[in-house]
């Protein structure tokens, strides 16, 4: 009996984690506030190639000429980054741009892998994935070859031939971290001792951001205070801090490796008398620019925040309506960095995730 | 020794210890081809020490076994099983959730080798050949109890067995079901298999059994055949009595009550464990329920303190109408209840005396009002002190205490509440005798302080010395209350063994 | 004295026993390591308080939410025989909880944050009442019935509030989070004294204590003697909730910033560690408050001593759990029993030493 009530819940908790994933698939349905990104110049442009020469300005009029779009990807409960991925594909791919959306989102790749098919099947003119794992996708992509629908990769790539998909739109995470250190490099300070603070071992993200900065310990150039990975832990990044302060050792820069790492990171350094930011004693260098952190920025509290951009859904867009092959198949999304000296509101509003 | 050749097992002087307890001395036991033989005793007798020894669970400290006369080492389950002894658990020990044939052929060595269309063809001709109302491929959980048991059975006979221990089989069965599983036992016994019947309920032993093996104290009192040991002596030799030694007691003088004086009245009070009944207790009486284990003397209690699911029946106390659903509502109302299991029901082992014996004050008095330490303390001082209680403190866990001085925190516990009724269900089970006296004065004493208790023990010679009447239980049904005159160890016999027995002086 | 001493190797400090060896091993080893480890400072922080710093500070204040939680965690454990394995993901909520009432005013002010602290508390019960409910009325193994909430607990915070970092500025916040201006001792410590000294009231003025430990011992007993085993381990859940409320809450305003995913992550591996650590039974039974508390202490004295020792954070857990099977393993009944045995050998031995010198 005991059993049987143990496996029922058991099941209830699996269905109560598939309704998750299904709620934020909602966003399929929801009316989009197309304001901030929307293009009316090229809404029109669709509708006049969809025109029959009746109604030619009401886009809404267009409805059965929709460019249907097929988008897999993670959901937004991720990550802030991942959240304002998914907005900013909602707004671009409205119907008031000419496109009729769907959407899947989930962190199996088995399960992208079914709503990819599912899509197939469907009929969309274009899939778009952000996958969860690279591997797994041949047949998938192959099936929409097939059946005449082009491919984007957005965010991630996945092991396949090129031929199997028209662009990939992808962050190159090093050139973040790169640019990131470039900054650092051009600050000029007499010596480097940096408090480096990793994210989870082994992702992307971290990955990209170490890179640079373990150059710059190798050359000698900076020296390595302490690297310790809070895995993304806001937390652990306050104790790694204050181990550090604890010890006597001197410091004056702290590379945090996502933004609420240098929040911990900070809040270590104002419990010790520490002082930071624009004229502070040490360099507080952030990443993924949430709009919290930029204010940080503004408010001088902070020195830098290094963004890996969300922003692809125009770029795919611009492909889709130009009709035209890229010139590479991979596309690096621009990246940007802030410097607490040059930010401004208007960046914030414009660059700035969550909220 | 004539009969060595027929005898198909044969157990010689056996001896089991426990650390500070011998639990067999000296048994001897013999089973004969296609016979059932009844394993009888008290609580504690040994039955269930002896059978364990022979299957296996328990190491023997002495003694052998033999089985059709080769001498036989039995050092684990599976070695009982290669040598042919086969047992069914009062509960049920196959797994619910599988078929029945994949019940009879799982765990085997031959399961293996055997397709599963093979061995359900297999199992379904064992079940038409002793006649159980099963299908093979059912799963065992939707067959009754008595048809799981009969699947046990059918495993066992499979599996070549010649002695076959049927550990309290029927007391989950009603009487229909019974009837079924002894025609299944009659047919084993055709087929030559020596059963061995364990059991609390007496006529079931002379309907069935050929001979009878009483085991008292862990020792053997004696084997004889049932149609020559007529109930009433069965019970004696259960009990260590003889009849004429029964008849000189005396019972406790006869008190008169007045009807405006009950405290307590149950009419047909049921629970999940016990049949409708009726009982009353006068203020300041003191009664005992008396029958042998398993007769529902215990769960007759246990439903007055609302201890079980209450099914049915109406109670009053001091002739208004009450509602006793949970041991709380008989609290207040005045009852306590020693339970008859100490260590189970009664004890929380690793808290200290002085927990224990307020624990019940405490409940009553509620969450919010704790009795103070200082307040806790002289309780706990003043009970150790009126019940002699040996500790080395008040602060030492109860369970570091002996059974008997275990007891008297547990009664202090309900003294403390000052009840008007007190249940005590086998209060002196497990003690030493100067402990037992103590608690007989005591049982004595509260009466005369008016308090009405109700008295259980396995030992009916103090059932008579401290109870003015008893309610007689068999078979989960009251079968009798004695009182005055005929409150006597013969009378009590008698009434206890039920049956001819009345014929048979 | 000597008494005393002898006392102590036999156990004498009873169940605390383990958790005091523990502390004192980490702070002999220290000692040697480097005696500066102990160095208590005072300093200015960024607000211009005078505070105290240092290692001693870390490791008691960064225990505060892992101490308070392991209170909670010690009553359900004693209740119910098991561990409620999803006080990380609750805390997770109900900080949520806490920063979606504070966003949802104009300004946070005094009165928010009580408001806000109440409402946290309340979601943190009603989710302890759910695994309290599955556990105490349907019998459902504590670690198996937490794992719902454990499973889908931090899904919850999300969408309290849709966001996955939300920050809430306030002097308030960083008050509660780190020092209030003029008292140097980080606030979190404050709290859990306080916490600590509350369970001391309830046990002093209910019979919570009693009928716990009566519950957990023998729960046939306990309802033949009339408590009400469903109610009690309910309760203990329900206890619970306000312990994770609180922690959450301490999470949340150490940082300024709700991050839903890494609040208090995998704390209740810690937590349950620090019930064991403190001696008690994870069987359920008697229980000490106090030996937990120490244990959330060790815990994170480990933790703190091996970053001071800059062994690299993916290697710490790996060095705890070391340290946390050789603690659990001195602290088994075998190893007691062998110790026992060990004692009094040593003291018959000394006996006839004795007896033949005479």
């Amino acid at each position: 009996m005991r059993k049987r009530l143990v496996s029922m819940i058991m099941a209830g908790t699996l269905a109560m984690s598939m309704a998750l994933t299904g709620c934020t698939s909602g966003g399929d349905t929801t009316p989009v506030d197309t304001g901030s990104t929307g293009d009316t110049g090229e809404t029109t442009e669709v509708a006049d190639t969809g025109d029959t020469g009746e109604t030619a300005d009401a886009p809404v009029e267009a409805s059965g000429e929709l460019i249907k779009v097929g988008v897999v990807n993670n959901p937004p409960s991720e990550s802030g980054y991942r959240e304002a991925n998914v907005k900013d594909m909602e707004a671009v791919f409205s119907e008031a741009n000419g496109y009729e959306l769907k959407t899947s989102y989930s962190l199996k790749n088995d399960e992208q892998l079914q709503a990819a098919q599912g899509f197939i099947t469907e009929g969309v003119d274009y899939l778009l994935i952000s996958a969860a794992e690279t591997t797994g996708w041949d047949e998938v992509l192959k099936k929409a070859q097939e059946a005449g629908i082009k491919v984007y990769l957005f965010d991630r790539m996945i092991d396949v031939d090129e031929s199997l998909y028209e662009a990939a739109v992808v962050s190159d995470m090093a050139a973040e971290g790169d640019t990131a250190v470039q900054w650092l490099l051009d600050q000029n300070l007499d010596e480097y001792n940096v408090i480096h603070i990793q994210g989870a071992m082994g992702s992307d993200a971290q990955i990209g951001r170490t890179g640079a900065l373990d150059e710059q310990f190798a050359s000698g150039k900076m020296n390595k205070v302490v690297q310790q990975t809070a895995t993304w832990d806001e937390a652990e990044a306050k104790k790694i801090v204050e181990s550090v302060i604890n010890s006597g050792e001197s410091f004056n820069v702290i590379y945090a490796e996502n933004d609420g790492m240098a929040k911990g990171a900070v809040a270590a350094l104002d419990e010790a008398g520490i002082t930071h930011g624009v004229g502070g004693d040490v360099i507080v260098m952030g990443f993924d620019c949430n709009k919290w952190a930029l204010r940080e920025l503004l408010d001088g509290k902070w020195n830098y925040d290094g963004q890996c951009s969300p922003f692809q859904a125009q770029i795919i867009s611009d492909l889709i309506k130009s009709g035209e092959a890229p010139a590479s198949k991979k596309i690096i999304n621009e990246e940007k960095g802030f410097d607490a000296t040059t930010i401004t509101q208007a960046d914030i509003d414009t660059y700035g995730l969550g909220e | 020794m004539q009969e060595q050749e027929h005898s198909l097992l044969e157990m010689r002087h056996i001896n089991k210890l426990f650390p500070g307890v011998k639990a067999l001395s000296d048994v001897d036991f013999t089973l004969r081809k296609g016979e059932v033989h009844a394993l009888m005793g008290e609580n504690g007798a040994g039955k269930s020490t002896l059978i364990k020894v022979l299957t296996g669970v328990y190491q023997n400290d002495g003694g052998e076994i033999s089985v059709d006369g080769v001498k036989i080492n039995i050092r684990s389950p599976q070695d009982a099983q290669n040598n042919g002894i086969s047992t069914v658990y009062q509960e049920i020990t196959l797994c619910p959730n599988l078929t029945v044939a994949e019940n009879m052929f799982i765990g085997r060595e031959d399961s293996f080798l055997v397709a599963h269309k093979n061995y359900e063809k297999r199992a379904d001709k064992i079940l038409g050949e002793l006649g159980i109302p099963a299908r093979s491929t059912q799963i065992l959980g939707s067959c009754s109890l008595a048809v799981q048991q009969m699947v046990a059975i059918a495993r066992a006979v499979d599996m070549k067995c010649k002695v076959l221990i049927l550990d309290e089989p029927t007391s989950s069965l009603d009487d229909k079901e019974v009837k079924v599983l002894f025609d299944l036992m009659r047919d084993l016994k055709g087929r030559g298999v020596g059963i061995i019947f364990v059991t609390h309920f007496l006529e079931q032993v002379y309907e069935i059994c050929d001979r009878i093996t009483v085991l008292r104290n862990g020792e053997l009192v004696g084997e004889y055949l049932t149609e020559e040991l007529p109930q009433v002596q069965l019970v004696a030799k259960m009990i260590g009595k003889d009849l004429d030694e029964l008849s000189s007691f005396e019972g406790v003088e006869e008190k008169h009550f007045d009807d405006s004086d009950i405290f307590y009245e149950a009419s047909s009070l049921s629970s999940s464990d016990a049949l409708p009944f009726d009982f009353a207790i006068h203020k300041g009486e003191v009664n005992g329920f008396t029958g042998l284990l398993g007769s529902g003397r215990s769960e007759s209690v246990r439903a007055i303190f609302g201890a079980d699911k209450i099914n049915g029946g109406t109670v009053k106390i001091k002739g208004e109408p009450v509602k006793i659903t949970k041991p709380i509502d008989a609290m207040k109302h005045g009852i306590g209840y020693l339970a008859e299991d100490r260590k189970r029901d009664g004890i929380i082992a690793d808290l200290s005396v002085r927990e224990n014996i307020i624990l019940a004050l405490q409940v009553m008095k509620g969450f919010f009002r704790p009795i103070s330490r200082s307040e806790a303390e002289s309780f706990a001082d003043e009970y150790i002190k009126v019940l002699n209680i040996k500790t080395a403190s008040r602060e030492t866990p109860i369970g570091s205490l002996s059974g008997g001085n275990q007891q008297k925190v547990i009664l202090a516990r309900w003294l403390l509440t000052h009840p008007d009724y007190l249940i005590l269900d086998e209060p002196t089970r497990g003690i030493d005798v100067g402990t037992k006296l103590e608690i007989q004065k005591l049982v004595l004493k509260l009466a005369e302080d008016g308090v009405s208790v109700t008295f259980i023990s396995s030992e009916i010679e103090e059932m008579l010395r401290t109870c003015s009447r008893l309610i007689v239980m068999r078979d989960r049904h009251v079968v009798g209350e004695l009182k005055g005159a005929d409150l006597n160890q013969t009378q009590v016999m008698k009434t206890i063994a039920g049956g001819e027995a009345a014929n048979e002086e | 004295m000597k008494n005393k001493i002898t006392n102590i190797f036999k156990g004498g400090f009873g169940q605390l026993t383990i958790p005091i060896v523990a502390i004192c091993m980490l702070v002999i080893f220290n000692l040697f390591r480097d005696p500066s480890f102990f160095s208590v400072g005072i300093t200015h922080n960024n607000d211009g308080n005078i505070v105290l710093a240092g290692n001693l500070i870390s490791i008691i204040n960064a225990a505060s939410e892992l101490a308070v939680l392991a209170m909670g965690m010690t009553l359900v454990t004693a209740a119910c025989a098991g561990q409620d394995i999803s006080v990380g993901a609750a805390a997770a909520i109900a900080g949520s909880a806490f920063v979606k009432v504070l966003k949802s005013g104009p300004e946070i002010t005094g009165f928010s944050v009580i408001l806000a602290f109440i409402i946290a508390c309340c979601v943190a019960m009603i989710f302890g009442a759910f695994n309290g409910t599955l556990v105490s009325v349907f019998n459902i193994q504590p670690m198996i019935a937490t794992l719902i909430l454990f499973t889908c607990g931090r899904s919850i915070a999300y969408w309290i509030n849709g966001g996955a970092s939300v920050p809430v500025d306030s002097p308030i916040i960083k008050a509660i989070g780190s020092f209030i201006p003029g008292i140097p001792v980080p606030t979190p410590v404050l709290i859990v004294i306080v916490v600590a000294i509350i369970f001391k009231l309830v046990f002093h003025f209910t019979s919570l204590e009693l009928f716990t430990q009566s519950v957990g011992i023998n729960g046939s007993a306990s309802r033949l003697n009339g408590i009400n085993a469903t109610f009690i381990r309910l309760l203990t859940f329900v206890i619970l909730g306000v312990c994770v409320a609180v922690a959450g809450i301490i999470g949340v305003s150490r940082l300024g910033l709700i991050n839903h995913e890494t609040l208090l992550l995998d704390v209740e591996m810690d937590a349950i560690l620090a019930v064991a650590i403190g001696g008690n039974n994870l069987g359920g039974g008697k229980f000490k408050i106090s030996g937990s508390i120490i244990g959330a202490y060790v815990i994170h004295m480990l933790t703190v001593t091996l970053y001071a020792m800059k062994v690299p954070s993916t290697d710490v857990k790996a060095y705890k759990a070391i340290v946390i099977v050789i603690l659990v393993v001195i602290g088994s009944p075998v190893i007691k029993s062998k110790f026992t045995k060990f004692m009094t050998q040593m003291k018959n031995r000394k006996q006839e030493v004795a007896m033949k010198g005479n």
